[in-house]
């Protein structure tokens, strides 16, 4: 293993740091600038990634540290680096697909008054994400874990004279907080147990420490690991940030909140895989919320008319599939939906920004259809990204979810026996509902006639470049992918078992679900629309409950935040100012009317007080010395 | 200038003293020669800029390795009673100084917007600046506590008389809980260095003397930490003393406010740490669980009030509860990661909510009124401001690669080894800053600008830019390399710890040795209408004398 501390791995975060700067300074009087300055540095360390993965031999792994971060009373920290083999896979993803992105923004942004603050902020997310993905201990993680999600704020908030954005922002860091707390307590755990926060060292002090004693304790850090994940990966219960998120500009929807960031709890728990074997029960929590949170978001994604919103749900219903294959404890099926939906997500979220640039900031899908003809291109990856997502053979989606499935119904965790009978149909259901949905989208945006009252138009080539290179990837990345990525991840995340080869007609007859999906879909939204208003008619509650995001937020701020408010106003007027000021007042009054008598004697204030110092200090002397020694 | 001889302290000390003096006597200070004041503030600015001059040079030549007391001058001051001018810098001492000496020109700077009786505000400054490195270095317990009272009276006056509209109100509140508070803690002096004299046949009020020699029993140990502490709390403000803080703030001026935020409030965390722990170990011991669940409460209280806050200043006020909240627990969780962090804490605190007082004073000067919701929108008008505003936010709220959060990871991780649920309680606080702050930012900073109220508003100008880089400068530069600060404590702390762990074992073995039959005796005076505790007792001491 080399350890000869590859300075290149400090450029990786570093060029886009730089670029976050130069982008701001130089961005506040030639605007234009800025997104080509954010592109290039994030061009920059894509190349350096691509380099070092090709120079890379089989099994290494480096390690650069840029500096001792701190080291106080035995506790010594290293600003450190570390790239293997699951890092590669995250940073080609960061910083290839957040390439495409800065590309497509440099278009997409190109009107907006605040495009160096854009740019800047995009710049200043792709050095935190790397931070997550490249640090080599706990702490450097959460210094990015904690970046992406000051970024995200920023970006959410990005329009900020609209206070309902801003406060979305707010929303989104604060939920991302209550995940960091559980996180941050996770790491005290661990720090208190081994001493370290260093992966290599926690791997290997947990590695020789599986005694049975400790097995309490890693289930408590793994679940509290696990609720900073489900604050950043948006899962029950703290996912409700995200679908609020859309309110920051598309193509930060795309990037941040379904290519990169939202992964990183997946991530996370892909880096500690050596702590969450041995947490079964944690994984099958992991599992469990996992299964639910695909499939309450997927119902919510059914009834969605704005098409951000939509695709929102359906994030945080794939980020559901991902944990379903972490708790499931096979890693890299995990990782492998993470990039295989990096792809069609991030296109998806393009496709989503083109139509609504295309439409002049209508996001209603109600007021589109027909768009198929408008804009063809957007269409047409936008119908391969929904192919993908479904599941079709043999396109990427498949090849992931296929793989997830099996590794959950397959999985040997006891803690999850009997559950699977209940959980591996629930996740099939979602995975229909996913069809069902995507082309419940595609179907009112881009076919019919179209609804609304503007020009649509197809979007500038700067915008469609990375639509078609993002669908190419989601049309071929899971064939590509499915074969190498479990050996090349296999350093890390272990050997995984061997699959046979599938042949056309299996995989097709394997797509089943999301074909069933799809013609559905088709079904309800092209030929036959009495049926969905026919459904929702008979299920009428049930789909009030859908439309209203099964009322998450409201619960929340009845139960949560209206009553801390309570307690705060409670706290202030109350004990503040009534019982420990009105005490204070009470003796401060007594002292006054003491101060009546004194001013008659023309005794200024502060001498009065002194005066009452030096007397009250000789009584209470005179008390401990001679009255008995206490 | 040979500087192993320079008397760098006692530069520090009077420095600013003298410079008072002249800025107070000299005729051309006076209004009638320097009508706005400039003369005045220049000079001022000149005296706090040498007195932090010297105090970087000092730093130069301070050694990270020498765990011991450095720059010491020594000098008889009232033989007869033992007290002497002793003075010293440690690992403890060194960064509190450098705050101080580095954030007294910024408040300086930031006087411009004091324009009534310039001259004696700026006297009063420097005075207190004497009062607060004097407070830092002495060594002697008399010679702290009259640095320690003299701090009261320049902060008196500043809030007193350059103050809001309630001011008299904040001013008596603020004297009354601190004078309680310094009572009991002189009282407490007087009697371990009556106990001292009782027991070695001199007098001496030197803290290393009275910290090897003075032997005590537990229940003497008791009642004399909980003076200290309770002067100490009210300083910090622990909850519950906490209600002086937000009124005084809020009628403070811009500069008494970050003096008050950044040093004042941490003088009772290093008297803690100097003087009631070393001095009465076992009890700091039997009180720590207790004073952490006040320090914990505070943090979770401090926030939430905080939240419920219309008025900026009383909101950034009740912040500096919850934020001093975490140093009381690292400092009582007493292991070096955590006690290091809360030293650190100690100086981001200083830099981040001195910063955020500024930026209100900012805001304060141009319109005159704290509540946010006289503000919003300003995000759009006064980009600059916004940009500072955001970035102390993110200090406040401890995001990594900012100071804040060096601190508060120190403290947690440590003093979760030692109060790990009291500990988890606490870091909620850290989902509440981010609650409290983000409203504060987004109520101010977001939505649509009121043309009518602040479209006017302008932005930061140069001189009210040159207080914010220094400490913009030193978010990032403690957030991203705090090891230079943190190396400089570490040989202290460690030789702190173990020169407790030996008064602690000491006090036991004299425990052991003296007080059972000392205790019985006690017991006997409750039984019995009048003590016959004099004969008694004499024998045990001269024994403890001889021994």
């Amino acid at each position: 293993m080399e350890q000869n501390g590859v300075t290149a791995l400090g450029y990786i975060p570093l060029f886009p740091l730089i670029g976050s700067v130069l982008a701001f300074i130089i961005g506040r009087s030639k605007r234009d600038a800025a997104g080509w300055i954010a592109t290039l540095a994030s061009a920059m360390a894509f190349a350096v990634v691509v380099a070092l993965v090709m120079a890379m031999p089989e099994e290494a792994e480096y390690y650069y540290r840029a500096f001792t971060w701190f080291s106080v009373g035995g506790f010594t920290l290293d600003f450190a680096f570390r790239f293997d083999h699951l890092t590669a896979v995250m940073c080609l993803v960061v910083t290839g697909i957040g390439s495409l992105i800065h590309l497509y923004s440099v278009a997409y942004m190109a009107e907006d008054e605040g495009r160096h603050r854009f740019f800047a902020y995009l710049n200043l997310f792709m050095f935190s994400m790397l931070l997550l993905v490249l640090g080599a201990n706990l702490l450097v993680l959460f210094v990015g874990w904690e970046g992406v999600g000051l970024c995200s704020y920023l970006l959410i908030g990005f329009w900020f004279k609209n206070l309902s954005y801003a406060g979305a922002g707010r929303k989104a860091f604060v939920v991302n907080r209550i995940g960091d707390a559980g996180f941050l307590f996770g790491m005290f755990m661990l720090y208190r147990q081994f001493d370290t926060l260093d992966f290599a060292e926690l791997a290997q002090a947990i590695s020789v420490n599986a005694s049975p004693e400790l097995l309490p304790l890693y289930f408590v850090v793994a679940l509290c690991l696990f609720v900073g994940a489900t604050g950043k990966s948006a899962q029950i219960p703290l996912f409700v940030w995200l679908p609020d998120a859309m309110a920051g500009p598309t193509p930060v929807s795309a990037l941040i909140h379904a290519a990169t960031m939202v992964t990183a709890g997946v991530y996370m728990m892909a880096r500690l895989n050596f702590l969450f074997d041995l947490a079964p029960q944690a994984q099958a929590i992991v599992a469990i919320v996992a299964v639910f949170t695909a499939m309450v978001a997927a119902l919510t994604a059914l009834t969605q008319n704005d098409i951000k919103k939509v695709l929102a749900y359906s994030t945080v219903s794939q980020l559901g599939f991902m944990f379903m294959a972490a708790g499931a404890g096979v890693y890299w099926v995990a990782v492998f939906h993470l990039v295989t939906h990096a792809f069609f997500k991030a296109c998806l979220f393009l496709g989503a920004g083109s139509v609504i640039h295309g439409c002049h900031h209508e996001q209603d899908m109600r007021h589109m259809g027909g768009l198929w003809s408008k804009m063809p291109i957007t269409a047409a990856t936008y119908g391969i990204s929904t192919l993908a997502i479904a599941g079709i053979y043999p396109l990427s989606g498949y090849f992931s979810k296929h793989a997830i499935l099996a590794a959950l119904e397959g999985g040997h965790n006891p803690a999850l026996e009997g559950l699977l009978e209940l959980l591996v149909p629930m996740a099939s259901v979602t995975a229909f509902l996913t069809a069902f949905y995507m082309t419940r989208s595609f179907a009112m945006t881009f076919l019919g006639s179209y609804r609304g009252h503007a020009h649509p138009h197809e979007s500038p080539l700067r915008m469609t470049a990375p639509l078609i290179v993002l669908a190419g990837l989601a049309l071929v990345g899971g064939l590509w992918l499915g074969g190498t990525l479990p050996h090349y991840l296999a350093p890390v995340l272990g050997s995984p078992a061997e699959h046979g080869h599938e042949s056309i007609i299996e995989g097709l007859m394997h797509s089943w679900i999301g074909i069933a999906g799809i013609g559905v879909g088709l079904l309800c939204y092209t030929s036959l629309s009495q049926i969905p208003a026919t459904i929702y008619r008979v299920i009428g509650p049930l789909s009030t409950l859908s439309l209203n995001k099964f009322y998450f937020d409201e619960l929340y701020a009845a139960v949560v935040v209206k009553p801390l408010e309570a307690i705060a106003r409670v706290l202030f007027r109350v004990v503040d100012q009534g019982m420990i000021d009105g005490a204070v007042n009470g003796t401060a009054a007594v002292v006054d009317v003491s101060g009546e008598v004194a001013r008659s004697t023309q005794t200024g204030q502060v001498r009065h007080y002194a005066f009452f110092m030096f007397v009250a200090a000789l009584l209470m002397l005179f008390l401990f010395v001679f009255a008995g020694r206490v | 200038m040979n500087f192993d001889t320079f008397p760098f302290l006692s530069s520090l000390v009077f420095l600013p003293l003298v410079g008072a003096l002249v800025l107070y006597l000299l005729p051309f200070f006076r209004p009638d020669h320097d009508e706005h004041g400039t003369l005045s503030r220049g000079f001022a600015l000149f005296v706090s800029l040498v007195v932090f001059a010297i105090s970087l040079l000092m730093l130069t030549h301070f050694d990270a390795a020498d765990s011991g007391y450095q720059f010491s001058e020594r000098a008889d001051w009232i033989p007869y009673f033992g007290i002497s001018y002793f003075v010293g810098l440690d690992g403890i001492s060194v960064w509190l100084v450098l705050l101080t000496t580095f954030l007294m020109p910024l408040v300086v700077i930031a006087s411009a917007s004091v324009h009534k009786k310039i001259r004696g505000y700026l006297a009063s400054m420097l005075v207190l600046e004497t009062a607060m490195i004097g407070t830092l270095v002495a060594l002697d317990v008399f010679l702290f506590y009259v640095f320690w009272e003299l701090m009261l009276a320049p902060m008196y006056f500043i809030i007193g008389i350059w103050g809001g509209k309630r001011r008299i109100y904040a001013t008596l509140k603020f004297v009354l809980y601190t004078v309680v508070g310094s009572l009991l803690m002189l009282v407490a002096i007087f009697y371990v260095v009556w106990r001292f004299y009782e027991q070695q046949g001199h007098l001496t009020f030197l803290l290393d003397e009275l910290q090897m020699y003075t032997n005590l029993t537990r229940k003497e140990e008791l009642w004399m930490f909980a003076a200290f502490a309770l002067a100490f709390g009210i300083k910090v403000p622990l909850f519950p003393f906490h209600t002086w803080l937000p009124d005084a703030h809020v009628e403070a001026p811009t500069g008494g406010s970050v003096v008050l935020a950044g040093v004042l409030l941490k003088m009772g965390l290093y008297g803690y740490i100097r003087f009631a722990y070393p001095l009465f170990p076992r009890a700091a011991d039997a009180f720590a669980p207790y004073i952490a669940t006040l320090a914990v409460i505070g943090i979770v209280y401090g926030a939430l009030v905080a939240w419920a806050q219309s008025d900026i200043k009383k909101l950034v006020a009740y912040s500096s509860v919850s934020h001093l909240g975490y140093c009381v627990l690292g400092f009582v969780a007493f292991n070096a990661v955590a006690t290091s962090g809360a030293m650190y804490q100690m100086l981001n605190h200083g830099i981040s909510t001195g910063a955020l007082f500024l930026l209100v004073g900012v805001l304060y000067d141009r319109k005159h009124t704290r509540l946010m919701a006289d503000y919003g929108g300003l995000a759009a008008k006064v980009p600059l401001f916004a940009f500072l505003f955001l970035v102390f936010t993110l200090s406040s709220i401890a995001l990594p690669l900012t100071n804040g959060f060096i601190g508060e990871f120190l403290i947690l991780t440590g003093s979760f080894k030692t109060f790990p649920v009291l500990t988890v309680i606490g870091t909620t606080g850290v989902v509440l800053g981010a609650v409290y702050m983000l409203t504060l930012y987004m109520k101010t900073m977001y939505g649509e600008l009121d043309e009518g109220k602040n479209g006017d508003l302008t932005d930061v100008n140069g001189r009210e830019l040159a207080t914010f880089l220094p400490l913009l400068v030193m978010v990032f530069w403690m957030g991203i390399y705090p090891q230079p600060f943190l190396s400089r404590m570490e040989p202290t702390l460690n030789a702190y710890f173990s020169a407790v762990a030996e008064r602690r074992a000491a006090l036991n073995v004299y425990e052991n040795d003296v007080a059972p039959s000392q205790d019985i005796v006690l017991e006997r005076e409750h039984q019995q209408a009048r003590p016959v505790r004099e004969s008694a007792a004499q024998p045990n001491l001269n024994r403890a004398v001889e021994g």
